[in-house]
């Protein structure tokens, strides 16, 4: 596909721990060869648990972490082949959207400065030019435009993070990247935030990297998810193939553990209940690095790494469970595990 | 909640206040609602809603931090909690009452290990020997399902993963032998398959010990998940309380409505986007006049939900806190 907004291939991102003093350097393999693209105005949702190196991504992809190797282009800007120098310049194309909105705002600046300060940074506009701009902005995020003498602090957390979304939103960049965009929200206000993003993007033409935790604000927001597991995307696909028909048992777990309110739902619901922990990352099970908590792990697992397999119905899942054992072939697992576990 | 025997815990009428620099702020506003034996009662609520503050103050621990109960009682199993003596309430606490709450970090010692941690619970309530606590710590720590209990016993809070963690504290709260355990957004910064661990681990220790389970979440899908009954809070106060089948099958508050309304879940399933609740939640500083949601809702009427006191009244099997009781079974109007 040439119209990829956002192309991210084979990205592998290296925490150095330093030394204890005894023995080598620790290093900790954060992303394990990560590829997937978002075409331009789409979102692409990124979605794992803690730990599975998620959030290292977005902040690799905005080289707000450098990347031990591999390729990120923005368009046809190779994002990873930019000097650091130049890394500012690029990111008038690429903001992002933190999680926290009472940390991501300077409280010593008013709502003006704070959405003036990228046009400053980035262009050269007279100051009644920014101003209607800050105005435009703050009306389409749906906050008067008057509250732009106001301090983050006068505002309610949902309104803090409609000062964020503006914020990233007012360059117009090609790729915004939201990390757990709602989490720090109260339940009532994710769901406003929720709306507004998507309103936000249909006008825009905005491509979004959404990584959340939340199985259920993912597939809302996002037609294509990629499922992380310690390092790895584990899964690949169409939101309603993978969420509906999953190829990998931990996707299959991951969403089987959601509870639905619904008290009768949940009581007939198969549930697959993962045994153990996550493993440690600095320390990573061989071959399958998930089959350590996968109640189907064969001896294949833990000699070879899966390959990433074809699933029916669009996308890939890395499960040995599709040429080995079952022989599934790329069929989802739900009839084997309704069999195994039902 | 309509019980035969005396429920458990009974909370009756309690009001809250804890200090601000404009006075005192009430927080818990004449909340009641009881948990009976054997039962699972959820509280729901956002941030702010008292939900966590009203089961503080019903053991005891809302003074410390200089709350003040004003109003209300507490019947913990024929004993009146308010105005207790603290040598009763430490009697009760930790022994008939068990608590879990959200990070179990902080909530463990990082100098002991976590079988001397338990067993120093045990041998303080039950008076047991350092031997016999020992052994009831393993025996604790292997009711959650910790492999290997008795290695593990001798293992420090930072060697345990998060869930782990978890569970090691629910092993601290039942090693007693509770008749109620509280337990306070305990899976709230745990992952989803940990926290369908946490749930299922905490649902098998009701049954087999035949305790009564006090559960506060924001989240509505953990509570179709354990509960039998829930208390929904808003604003400091009880808006709708109902068994959970009713609470979920027609829920009749329309912040309860709302509430489901918004999950990406629920919206997904009637494949429309969330119906947002629009506003912001309530805040003890400037509680709304006369219904504490009508800035939020749509069904608001002024006058009837604009003035006065809103009372709480029984509705079917639980009881509702709205003067306009719409009709909500079509699902809620747009704003």
């Amino acid at each position: 596909m040439t119209d990829a907004c956002l192309k991210v291939t084979d990205l592998h991102v290296m925490y150095d721990l330093g030394s204890s003093g005894f023995g080598p350097r620790k290093r900790l393999h954060a992303v394990n060869g990560a590829s997937f693209e978002i075409r331009a105005g789409e979102t692409l949702g990124l979605v794992g648990e803690s730990g599975s190196g998620k959030s290292t991504i977005g902040l690799s992809i905005m080289r707000l972490i450098e990347p031990h190797s591999g390729k990120v282009t923005l368009g046809n800007t190779d994002v990873t082949g930019v000097s650091r120098k130049d890394v500012r310049a690029l990111r008038r194309r690429m903001q992002m959207v933190f999680q926290d909105p009472y940390s991501s705002l300077n409280p010593s600046m008013t709502v003006a400065q704070l959405l003036e300060e990228p046009l400053i940074v980035h262009r050269d506009l007279p100051k009644a030019e920014r101003s209607a701009m800050v105005g435009q902005m703050l009306e389409s995020v749906g906050l008067h435009a008057g509250y732009a003498v106001r301090y983050p602090h006068e505002f309610s957390g949902g309104q803090r993070q409609r000062i964020a979304i503006a914020r990233a939103m007012i360059l117009h960049p090609e790729l915004v990247v939201l990390d757990e965009p709602v989490s720090a929200l109260d339940v009532s206000t994710q769901s406003q935030i929720l709306n507004l993003l998507k309103e936000v993007q249909a006008k825009s033409g905005t491509a979004f990297l959404l990584v959340a935790h939340d199985l259920a604000v993912v597939r809302l927001m996002s037609p294509n998810v990629a499922v992380m597991y310690l390092g790895e995307i584990v899964e690949t696909g169409p939101s309603g193939r993978v969420y509906d028909a999953p190829g990998h048992p931990y996707t299959a777990a991951l969403i089987s553990a959601v509870p639905f309110p619904d008290p009768e739902r949940q009581q007939s619901a198969t549930r697959i209940i993962l045994k153990g922990d996550l493993p440690s990352p600095m320390n990573p099970p061989s071959g399958c690095r998930f089959r350590t908590r996968c109640p189907f792990a064969m001896e294949i697992c833990a000699k070879e790494a899966p390959p990433a397999v074809a699933i029916e119905g669009g996308g890939t899942a890395s499960c040995h469970l599709h040429a080995h054992g079952p022989k599934l072939g790329g069929k989802t697992l739900m009839p084997f595990i309704e069999e195994r576990l039902g | 909640m309509v019980e035969q025997q005396t429920p458990l815990l009974a909370i009756e009428g309690l009001t809250v206040q804890f200090p601000s620099p404009n006075g005192f702020l009430t927080v818990v506003d004449d909340v009641s609602f009881s948990v009976g034996r054997n039962d699972i009662v959820c509280v729901v609520g956002e941030s702010g809603s008292g939900k966590s503050v009203t089961t503080q103050a019903a053991v005891g621990l809302v003074q410390p931090k200089g709350g003040r109960v004003t109003a209300g009682s507490v019947m913990f199993d024929g004993q009146e909690l308010i105005g207790a003596s603290n040598r009763t309430l430490n009697r009760i606490r930790g022994n008939d009452i068990g608590f879990i709450f959200q990070e179990p970090m902080s909530s463990l010692n990082p100098a002991y290990t976590v079988g001397e941690q338990i067993a120093e619970v045990v041998r303080r309530h039950r008076g047991a020997s350092r031997k016999d606590a020992w052994k009831t710590a393993i025996e604790a720590l292997d009711r959650v399902h910790i492999a290997s209990a008795a290695s593990r016993a001798e293992a420090y809070p930072h060697q345990f993963s998060g869930g782990m963690r978890q569970r090691v504290m629910i092993a601290m709260a039942i090693a007693c032998g509770p008749k109620l355990l509280i337990a306070d957004e305990p899976t709230t910064a745990l992952d989803v398959t940990i926290q369908a661990r946490i749930l299922e681990v905490l649902k098998e220790l009701q049954k087999e010990l035949g305790m009564s389970v006090l559960f506060i979440t924001h989240d509505l899908g953990v509570v179709a998940e354990i509960a039998r009954s829930v208390v929904v809070m808003y604003g400091a106060q009880v808006v709708e309380a109902a068994p959970a089948t009713q609470l979920f099958a027609a829920p009749r508050h329309p912040y309860t409505r709302g509430l489901l309304e918004a999950m990406p879940q629920v919206a997904l399933e009637r494949g429309h986007d969330p119906i947002a609740i629009p506003g912001t939640v309530a805040q003890a500083h400037a509680w709304p006049k006369g219904c504490r949601f009508n800035p939020r809702c749509v069904y608001r009427q002024d006058g009837p939900c604009t003035t006065g006191a809103m009372p709480l009244k029984p509705e079917g099997a639980g009881l509702l806190r709205c003067a306009v009781r719409p009709d909500l079974s079509q699902g809620i109007a747009a704003p």
